[in-house]
């Protein structure tokens, strides 16, 4: 009989039997609803064996590659080990090569992980002051391009761990941070698709990584990056992302600016607005918003309504820290 | 092959077609979209999908006590008979896009109105 493994515990499962009938069978509280592979409530993940593919039916290709499956339609086949999506990551220990100032509240912090570290550009990692002090942030380096890995720290008044990075961290610190985890990241397979990524402030860091990502993996659709602040001042990494859309003819990058008049070569507007003008419709377009989470939130719903797919719409509100 | 409505209508990438389109439907419909703000719009989606793959009589397992459950939070909101016919019409339209025959519209309509009173805690 097929075992499922789950915190700590083995269960046997039945056959024909799913892995939420058997796990709820035995008392362990699983949420879910429809229990037919389509409302999603069950969602879990794969640590170790495979799931049979039908238990994946529905979900983002992102979430597929990360072995989530629907507990309600999986009867596994062989022994696995599965948790629920919140389940705590596991934390590796990195020496900080070093860190850079990008503007006047951004700083690159690029990291050598002391273990093996997989993750994808775009997916993001907690980042540990101390054992109870965590803050999340996104990867902006590509796994296959960098050596290190690298993440954009805003600096946010009064903020615990990025005064923290700004004003204390020093290269040769031995930091802690979790395994890499989020969906919002690129996935080769359609490399004639539009892309279209939208970001606010240090929401460009996913961006950055995703499309390089994209670049490295040789897509050919038009990739089209649109980086809003107030100012330019709020604005960085202009000049690389400019030499990037002159090494690549698919890819395109419009820094925006939405208080005063905007400088040349930059766009005047909200930059959700700008990029709605340039592209009304986004039908079959892959989207990527990342940053202030008043602006992902709107944008996931224009965007949509502007003719995305919702399964083509990945999104990360970087939410603040309430505590 | 099975002659279930679910199989007549398309099944699962009937579903699929449906739900962007319906969805849409939703959120710009005045009549409705405020109970509609401020959810996760992925969640939201696979709940229409869930709720689609029930009207086309696909496979489900909803009682009217989770119908009830679900809504109850939206009935304490206001939600009554006027916003179930919104819901109702904009299920028709996206099938009617989607150059489904009338016949089967009605059939998948029924299914959907038989959820009414639980939907709105009757």
């Amino acid at each position: 009989m097929v075992k499922i493994h789950f915190e700590g515990n083995a269960y046997e499962c039945k056959e024909n039997e799913s892995v939420l009938d058997c796990l709820t069978g035995h008392g362990v509280a699983i949420p879910s609803s429809c229990r037919s592979g389509v409302c999603q409530t069950c969602m879990m993940k794969a640590l170790e064996g495979s799931v049979p593919p039908e238990s994946q039916k529905g979900l983002k290709p992102t979430l597929q590659a990360q072995h989530y499956f629907l507990a309600c339609s999986c009867r596994p086949v062989e022994d696995i080990t599965v948790a629920l999506p919140d389940a705590g990551m596991g934390k590796i220990s990195a020496t900080v090569l070093g860190i850079e100032r990008m503007n006047s509240d951004i700083v690159r912090v690029k990291l050598e992980p002391n273990a093996p570290f997989e993750y994808r550009a775009g997916q993001y990692v907690n980042f540990f002051k101390d054992a109870s002090t965590v803050r999340s942030y996104s990867l902006a380096s590509v796994a296959s391009l960098d050596a290190c890995i690298e993440l954009h720290v805003r600096k946010i008044p009064e903020g615990r761990v990025s005064t923290w990075v700004h004003d204390c961290l020093n290269p040769g610190d031995i930091v802690d941070i979790s395994e890499a985890a989020g969906d919002c990241f690129y996935m080769p397979g359609n490399p004639e698709q539009d892309l279209l990524l939208i970001g606010t402030g240090s929401g460009l860091a996913p961006l950055y990584g995703i499309v390089r990502d994209a670049l490295a993996s040789n897509h050919t659709g038009p990739i089209r990056l649109y980086h809003g602040s107030l100012s330019v001042e709020g604005l960085y990494l202009i000049q690389e992302l400019r030499d990037l859309a002159r090494l690549h003819a698919n890819f395109t990058y419009t820094p925006c600016v939405s208080e005063g008049e905007a400088p040349d070569g930059f766009s005047s507007g909200i930059v959700l607005d700008v990029a709605l003008k340039d592209i009304p419709d986004l039908s079959g377009w892959r989207v990527y918003l990342c940053g202030n989470p008043a602006m992902v939130d709107a944008a996931k719903k224009k965007t949509f309504l502007a003719g995305a797919s919702m399964k083509d719409i990945y999104a990360d509100p970087f939410v603040p820290a309430q505590s | 092959m099975s002659n279930s409505l679910y199989d007549k209508i398309g099944g699962e990438a009937a579903v699929n077609a449906a739900v962007d389109i319906f969805y849409r439907k939703v959120l710009k419909d005045d009549r409705i979209s405020r109970f509609f703000e401020g959810v996760d719009m992925d969640r939201q989606a696979a709940k229409q999908k869930a709720f689609l793959t029930m009207a086309f009589g696909g496979p489900n397992n909803y009682t009217g006590e989770d119908m009830r459950r679900g809504h109850a939070h939206l009935v304490a909101k206001g939600l009554n008979d006027s916003h179930f016919d919104a819901v109702m019409e904009n299920l028709g339209a996206t099938l009617k896009e989607l150059n489904v025959p009338a016949e089967l519209i009605a059939q998948a309509a029924a299914i959907a109105e038989s959820t009414r009173a639980d939907v709105l805690g009757k």
